[in-house]
């Protein structure tokens, strides 16, 4: 018995089928995981430990060096507000005491509504428009207080729920089409690229590229 | 003078609304570099890299040409992308997968066609929710246009393109500990040796790993050749680069230069790039390449932006981000929040660097904060001297991977370059800006 959504069992068990050793969807499967419960729950970790053939140790010893990933359950909405350099000499940490302010918690915790957990964050690559804030990994361009607190009303009453989903989704767009190509396939076709290249190098003058040449006409199969 | 003539290789689209979409992609020339590279012998396209001697844009700089040609030989082996931008105020590839995601897939694709490579593994920070979207729709409009899959646009070659997602883990751009965190662990650099994952990467199999805009490079040099992309730049920093400007400006944004044709007082003051300060304002120093770079003064501005130019006068183009400090921002707080940065995402594998982060953040706090001593400033260096013994440029390294001796630039920098700051610090008892 999934402790998984099904539909998120069925996406987790995709994802495992992309890579050459299940342990590597490890990251993915976590995400997923949250997305499930909203953090990373003791039912959540079993599951991921069952479908990498690992355990629940070494699924959480895993889980626990990432910042992303949430071992005790956090708000809806996870408001992280970005301090480094770009930020600090924008107002990130004013910002983040005006947040604490609003959302009534402070920083490392979640507001007595179960609604806001803040958090204080590492550079998050939008430094143009600092001090950065991201809700749940969405940007929010809140750059001051005042638009700060008419994002937190416009979260509470729902007007924001087509951009930032609940906590723990993170990409909403399914991967489409049958990207896997058979390894039979894949194998045939870079073993005759290879004695094509070797026969071509035992033959031919070595090969320079030279800008604006004609391509070279195509292998003959 | 500003140089601002040389055509844009990665940003051409970025004045288009729509430019993630399949539709703008083609409209714009999309996807007729992979169809032209797919006509040439593999090596052809690795020697038309090797001849744009372009350099990797992550960070270290290393020529991407040469790193492929590294590449072990092997029935098995795969192209991994190092999408993980953490370095504080580097937002490029940020920049480059939410506003040009077909760009990188080609690039990738053609890439993994040169390199014939079993697959690939797109490693895109997680906290980047709309370019994770975004690289996936592109990865799907790509498949069903016929550019990812089996036999691509109907040639002999299929590859299958992977979008992994990271779990906020700066040390993860480290290259072998992104490998680890693609084999599902903790984000832990590898012991080198093996120095190469061309030699020994994921799974222990022969992997390149190559940056975001490293790769997104490549259509416009298959469509116009590697000298033409050559003949832009000067020396060993050819082609156009982007750079991020953050801080103090009036216009903090990404910019594409032509390598060293400009210089840090283009970047920072033209009106067309930067915009200068905020009027009344002075330039107090400026941090070249990412915070692990050391700092330069305005003595300094006229530094060309390339790779040598830079790293010839001890510090580093880096990841391309470059930080302005203005004479009213306090430099020992900006020094103290990027030791908190580098104590938080120490990794925790090698001693010096462990406990030294911690050791050299508190002992910043105290200094901002008051509490700090006179003494302190020694204690700094010795412990800065522990992590990168020497205090040189490149630095020495007692430590796994390089995030170790990063640490100290700021410190040293800041302690070199404002002394009198630290001493008004420690006079005040805490930020005299406060």
């Amino acid at each position: 018995m999934s402790h998984f959504r099904s539909d998120i069992r069925q996406r987790a068990e995709e994802l495992i089928a992309l890579y050459p050793r299940k342990r590597s969807a490890m990251l993915p499967l976590l995400h997923l995981a949250q997305e499930n419960d909203g953090y990373l729950s003791e039912e959540g970790i079993a599951e991921v430990a069952t479908l990498t053939d690992t355990t629940a140790a070494d699924v959480r010893g895993t889980a626990s060096f990432y910042d992303m990933f949430h071992l005790e359950p956090v708000g809806t909405y996870v408001v992280g507000v970005c301090t480094n350099i770009a930020c600090l000499l924008a107002g990130g940490e004013e910002l983040l005491e005006h947040a604490s302010a609003t959302l009534g918690c402070a920083v490392g915790s979640t507001s007595d509504d179960g609604l806001f957990t803040l958090e204080e964050t590492e550079c998050l690559a939008d430094c143009n428009l600092a001090p950065c804030v991201q809700v749940n990994h969405r940007y929010v361009r809140t750059t001051t207080p005042d638009a700060f607190d008419a994002m937190v009303r416009d979260l509470r009453d729902g007007r924001l729920d087509h951009e930032v989903p609940r906590h723990g989704t993170l990409i909403r767009v399914k991967r489409q089409g049958g990207l896997r190509v058979a390894k039979e396939d894949l194998a045939r076709e870079r073993a005759s690229a290879l004695a094509a290249r070797t026969a071509r190098a035992e033959t031919a003058a070595p090969v320079v590229a030279q800008a604006g040449a004609p391509a070279v006409p195509p292998e003959t199969k | 003078m500003s140089v601002l003539n040389a055509p844009p290789i990665v940003s051409s689209r970025r004045d288009y609304v729509d430019s993630f979409t399949l539709a703008r992609y083609l409209d714009t020339g999309g996807y007729s570099a992979l169809r032209k590279a797919l006509t040439m012998y593999p090596e052809v396209v690795a020697a038309e890299v090797d001849a744009a001697s372009l350099l990797g844009r992550g960070g270290a700089g290393f020529p991407a040409g040469r790193k492929w040609s590294m590449l072990r030989r092997s029935a098995i082996s795969y192209l991994v992308v190092n999408g993980d931008e953490s370095e504080p105020a580097t937002f490029k590839d940020h920049y480059l997968v939410e506003r040009d995601p077909h760009q990188l897939v080609e690039g990738v694709v053609i890439a993994a066609y040169a390199l014939q490579v079993s697959q690939v593994f797109i490693f895109l920070r997680g906290e980047f929710a709309l370019g994770l979207e975004r690289v996936q729709q592109a990865l799907n409009e790509a498949y069903a246009h016929g550019a990812i899959g089996s036999k691509i646009f109907g040639s002999d070659f299929s590859i299958d393109v992977v979008l992994h997602p990271g779990a906020g883990a700066y040390i993860c751009g480290e290259e072998t500990s992104l490998l680890e965190a693609l084999e599902g662990k903790r984000g832990f650099p590898r012991i080198k040796p093996p120095f190469f994952p061309a030699v020994t990467g994921l799974y222990g199999e022969p992997t390149v790993v190559n940056n975001v805009e490293t790769m997104s490079n490549l259509p416009w040099i298959i469509n116009h050749g590697g000298a033409a992309f050559a003949a832009l730049g000067a020396g060993r920093s050819t082609g156009t680069r982007l750079f991020a400007l953050a801080g103090d400006v009036q216009n903090p944004n990404v910019f594409e230069l032509e390598m060293v044709k400009n210089t840090f007082r283009d970047l920072i003051f033209d009106p067309a790039l930067g915009g200068g300060l905020t009027p009344g304002r002075t330039l107090k120093a400026f941090i070249p390449g990412g915070v692990s770079a050391p700092w330069f003064g305005p003595d300094l501005l006229d530094t060309p932006l390339g790779q040598d130019e830079v790293g010839n006068l001890g510090s580093m183009l880096g990841s391309g981000s470059v930080v302005v400090l203005d004479d009213a921002s306090c430099v020992v707080r900006a020094t103290w929040r990027i030791t908190k940065f580098f104590s938080r995402e120490s990794c925790g594998q090698c001693t010096p660097c462990r406990e030294g982060s911690g050791w050299i953040e508190r002992i910043m706090y105290r200094l901002e904060h008051g509490g700090g001593r006179l003494e302190d400033l020694d204690l700094l260096l010795d412990l800065c001297d522990n992590i990168a013994p020497g205090l040189t440029w490149p630095p020495q390294q007692t430590t796994i991977c390089v995030l170790g001796p990063s640490i100290p630039s700021s410190v040293h920098s800041a302690i070199s370059m404002f002394r009198d700051d630290f001493v008004a610090h420690v006079n005040h008892g805490g930020c005299p800006h406060d």
